[in-house]
């Protein structure tokens, strides 16, 4: 299904918590609505199911309003975080229910169930009762059940945050596979950029009720749109004198700009590893911590404190040590904009040459 | 739908609560208020009112002291075995499922003049049924599982992880009590106390068979109102029934403060 | 404090004995008293004293009229229940705090108001009575008085397991396209269920247990409005204790078959 959503707007009270969302989605994408907790993303998932009717703005599905629609007309799937599956009703129960509200045909019913049950991998539970089923069970019931009668458009309400870190990742990957196969639009909500990169074919990155930015992973990474963005996605170190590192002395149009730099635009070694010395400068190496497949890097550059990561392959810095230190590119913002910034040294003419 | 809902709650409410409150009160005043005052000034009114207090007191102080005991002997005492804990603990709902008229033949049965054990207290002058110790039993039996059953389930819920910590810290069972135990179930033994107040000032049944009902000697509070229903003296029966009314709404506004500390804590 | 007495262990021991003591004569003793003394003539004497028409006939009547109580209380309250939790109107915290109230005021007071609002010179006796219905004095009157005492119960149960209902199970339903009506019956009446046993049953077992409010509305015609407790009021006032207590025994078991079952489904329900 085509969803678009033009200029939602809702408070609860006197909190605003959606201000003038605007957006489309085309019809098979898997999006996900990433950002901090309280920042709105759910109640743009409850005002598409119908769960909540916007103070302003129109929902449109298929190019029909359907802002009247209540949450049974919308043809929606709705996953909720703690799955809310009915506890009185079995496994097949559960599934079914979305069916016997359709008047389906009692084999109809049947054969769509196990269908589900087999496609979720729940062969065998069919007459348990949720109390009996591990959390991530419970997820492919509610996933099940909100298949079941065929909805037009999927929506997740932080489906994972119920579940084991380590059967998350799995679920995840499920997840994905299951909704490419099945083809149906979903918008999952969540706070975890990992999941959201991992798993969306867009992001769209909620905060303070507002729409900061909608693209894909990459796009989202390679050029945050705001600051927020920027800091959200990917790890980062905040710089307050950008024009201290070399490089950068001319941070461009603006003064006071803040600088924000991420790990891997950082290079740091000793003085043979790099081609291009000129464009480095020295720092001091503060803190080294061994992060499993890789070391995170402390290091000082005069005011500043960096951090980066280093292969296990190179040579073990020590803590104290002096190192060469390239920033590759920084993303520069203050009040009124952002852009990024390439370290200037690096398209010396001169480097040609070498 | 909603608002017929509400308006139906309303009305079971008024027809069965709060217009028999009023009309109550009107029945009180019916003779004006010196009639009221004139009811409540009989020597048997005064003196089945402080019967009642009486009770009361020694019911609560009782049932107080024991209840929370075994409350915490059922919740703690691992000196019982768990069976033996298991079955006390359903033997303790018992009085709930008597009737209070029963609850009184009991103890007319056991202790009354005609059996083996009251004649032997009748013999060394100690009079129970048909007087107030029998009045007190049969109370004592009624209001056994209140306290009880007030303590256990916030014991249960704090769990023993406190009082351990407590005693790793060198503290002996009688300073855990006071200074970890007794500040979690305070609130609930504040609670169990006004319910056995509240239970005991207007038990009828049990009492009402156990004392005989015995003008100036031992009638109470609510056996009085029946007496006097009985007499057809119903400005009387309502001036003393709303006496009691007014007790047990104060005690019902004391459970809702108490009630609101206990979930804070 | 001397607190080397305090751990004394025949301090321990002694206060321990002491308040099992207390515990098995106060409650075992008066009721393993009963079925004694009621069994200790034979079965004959039992059954012969069960066999008075009028004694079986009130226990039947009062099982009669306590269902119909429970049954009202269990529709009344159910919607009691729902309306205090789910609805915002004015009166709310009050009608919540006098629910509790029939339980803190004396039975025998709850009666007496019973006795004025519907006896023969009261709005009510004289509406009916023109009508051609006796109120007071007769069976409606005890059904009143038994719904009065117990009403707190099936309203009491409902509440937690509506305020702890997860709202989202209703929103689920919604989006699977079941209407109002159907969510309610299928989704949210199912988890009051429990609720509704229990606090039935509790309000059963007491209805057949009230004394207080039925002695001063009741009639007590025997076969007619003479309920079981009141039966056996009357005959230990006739110095009858031994039929006092058969039926004393009969109502006793039907009240622990009762507590049983409760326990049961209340288990049932905790291992969930």
């Amino acid at each position: 299904m085509h969803v678009e959503v033009r200029h939602l707007d809702k408070h609860f009270g006197q909190f605003h918590a959606v201000q003038d969302v605007s957006f489309s989605i085309a019809k098979g994408h898997l999006i996900g609505l990433l950002g901090p907790s309280g920042g709105g993303k759910t109640s743009i998932l409850r005002m598409l199911a119908g769960l909540e009717s916007p103070d302003s703005g129109e929902i449109i599905f298929h190019g029909k309003a359907v802002n009247h629609l209540p949450p049974q007309e919308r043809e929606i799937g709705f996953v909720f975080q703690n799955y809310a599956l009915f506890k009185h009703m079995t496994v097949f129960d559960n599934i079914a229910f979305g069916l016997k509200v359709k008047k389906t045909r009692k084999e109809a019913i049947r054969d769509r169930v196990s269908e589900l049950v087999e496609l979720t991998g729940l062969s065998g539970f069919e007459h348990r009762y949720p109390h009996q089923l591990s959390g991530g069970q419970r997820q492919r019931v509610a996933f099940a059940r909100a298949l079941a009668p065929e909805p037009q458009l999927l929506l997740l309400d932080e489906p994972f945050a119920a579940i084991d870190a380590k059967i998350r990742q799995e679920l995840r990957t499920w997840l994905r596979e299951l909704i490419e196969r099945v083809g149906i639009t979903s918008i999952f909500v969540t706070h975890d950029q990992d999941e959201a990169i991992e798993v969306a074919d867009e992001i769209m990155i909620i905060n303070g009720g507002r729409l900061e930015q909608k693209g894909t992973p990459w796009d989202i990474y390679k050029q945050p749109s705001t600051p927020f963005v920027a800091s959200f996605i990917g790890e980062s170190t905040i710089v307050d004198e950008i024009g201290q590192l070399k490089g950068f002395e001319q941070p461009g149009a603006a003064d006071y700009a803040r600088a924000l730099i991420r790990p891997e635009y950082i290079e740091i070694g000793l003085a043979h590893e790099f081609r291009l010395l000129s464009a480095t400068e020295k720092g001091t190496v503060k803190h080294m911590h061994f992060r499993g497949s890789q070391w995170m890097v402390e290091v000082e550059v005069g005011a500043n404190r960096l951090i980066t990561y280093r292969s296990l392959e190179k040579d073990t810095l020590e803590v104290g040590q002096e190192v060469h230190v390239l920033v590759h590119r920084a993303y520069l913002f203050n009040d009124q904009e952002s852009w990024i910034a390439e370290n200037a040294l690096k398209a010396d003419p001169l480097s040609v040459f070498i | 739908m909603r608002r017929l809902w509400i308006t139906l709650t309303w009305l079971v409410f008024s027809i069965l609560i709060l217009i028999p409150l009023v009309v109550l009160t009107t029945g009180a005043f019916d003779e004006g208020g010196a009639g009221f005052v004139q009811a409540l000034s009989r020597p048997e009114a005064l003196h089945a009112l402080m019967m009642t207090g009486l009770i009361v007191l020694v019911v609560t102080a009782l049932n107080g002291i024991f209840g929370i005991m075994m409350g915490i002997y059922l919740v703690r005492g691992t000196w019982l075995s768990r069976k033996l804990r298991q079955l006390f603990n359903s033997i303790v709902d018992l009085p709930y499922a008597v009737s209070p008229v029963i609850g009184g033949l009991m103890i007319v049965l056991l202790l009354g003049p005609d059996t083996v054990i009251g004649t032997f207290f009748e013999q060394i002058g100690f009079k129970v049924v048909y007087a107030f110790p029998g009045m007190v039993i049969a109370t004592l039996f009624v209001t056994f599982p209140l306290m009880v059953r007030e303590v256990m389930p916030v014991l249960q819920e704090i769990g023993t992880d406190q009082e351990e910590a407590a005693s790793t810290l060198g503290a002996y069972s009688w300073r855990t009590f006071w200074q970890v135990t007794w500040p979690s179930i305070r609130w609930a033994v504040i609670y169990g106390t006004i319910l056995t107040v509240a239970r005991s000032l207007g038990e009828f049944g049990a009492v009402l068979v156990v004392s005989g009902n015995i003008i100036n000697k031992t009638q109470t509070a609510t056996t009085l109102v029946y007496q006097d229903m009985e007499n057809f003296n119903v400005t009387a029966a309502n001036g003393v029934a709303l006496v009691l009314a007014v007790f047990s709404i104060g005690l019902l506004l004391l459970m809702e403060r108490a009630k609101k500390r206990k979930e804070v804590l | 404090m001397n607190s080397t007495l305090l751990r004394h262990k025949g301090w321990t021991w002694g206060f321990r004995t002491t308040v099992l003591l207390y515990f098995l004569i106060l409650i075992v003793l008066p009721i393993a008293g009963v079925y004694v003394n009621s069994l200790s003539d034979g079965w004959t004497a039992f059954v012969q004293n069960i066999g008075d028409p009028i004694a079986w006939k009130a226990v039947l009547l009062t099982l009669k009229l306590a269902l119909t109580a429970t049954i009202i209380n269990a529709l009344v309250g159910t919607m009691a229940a729902w309306v205090l939790v789910r609805y915002e109107f004015p009166g709310k915290s009050l009608l919540n705090s006098i629910v509790d109230l029939p339980f803190a005021l004396p039975t025998a007071v709850g009666g007496l108001m019973i006795l004025v609002l519907l006896g023969p010179n009261s709005i009510v006796g004289k509406a009916a009575a023109s009508v051609g219905l006796d109120l007071v004095f007769h069976q409606p009157a005890i059904i009143v008085a038994m719904v009065f005492v117990t009403f707190p119960f099936v309203i009491r149960a409902i509440q937690p397991l509506l305020e702890e209902l997860d709202r989202s199970a209703e929103e689920a339903s919604y989006t699977l396209g079941a209407s109002r009506t159907r969510t309610f019956f299928h989704v949210i009446l199912p988890a009051m269920v429990p609720g509704i046993l229990s606090g039935a049953m509790l309000a059963f077992s007491r209805a057949l247990a009230e004394f207080g409010a039925v002695v001063l509305v009741a009639g007590n015609i025997p076969g007619r409005t003479l309920t079981a407790s009141v039966y056996i009021f009357g005959e230990v006032e006739s110095d009858n204790e031994a039929g006092a207590a058969a039926v004393s025994i009969l109502l006793l078991t039907l009240s622990f078959i009762i507590l049983w079952l409760i326990n049961l489904v209340q288990t049932r329900r905790m291992s969930r």
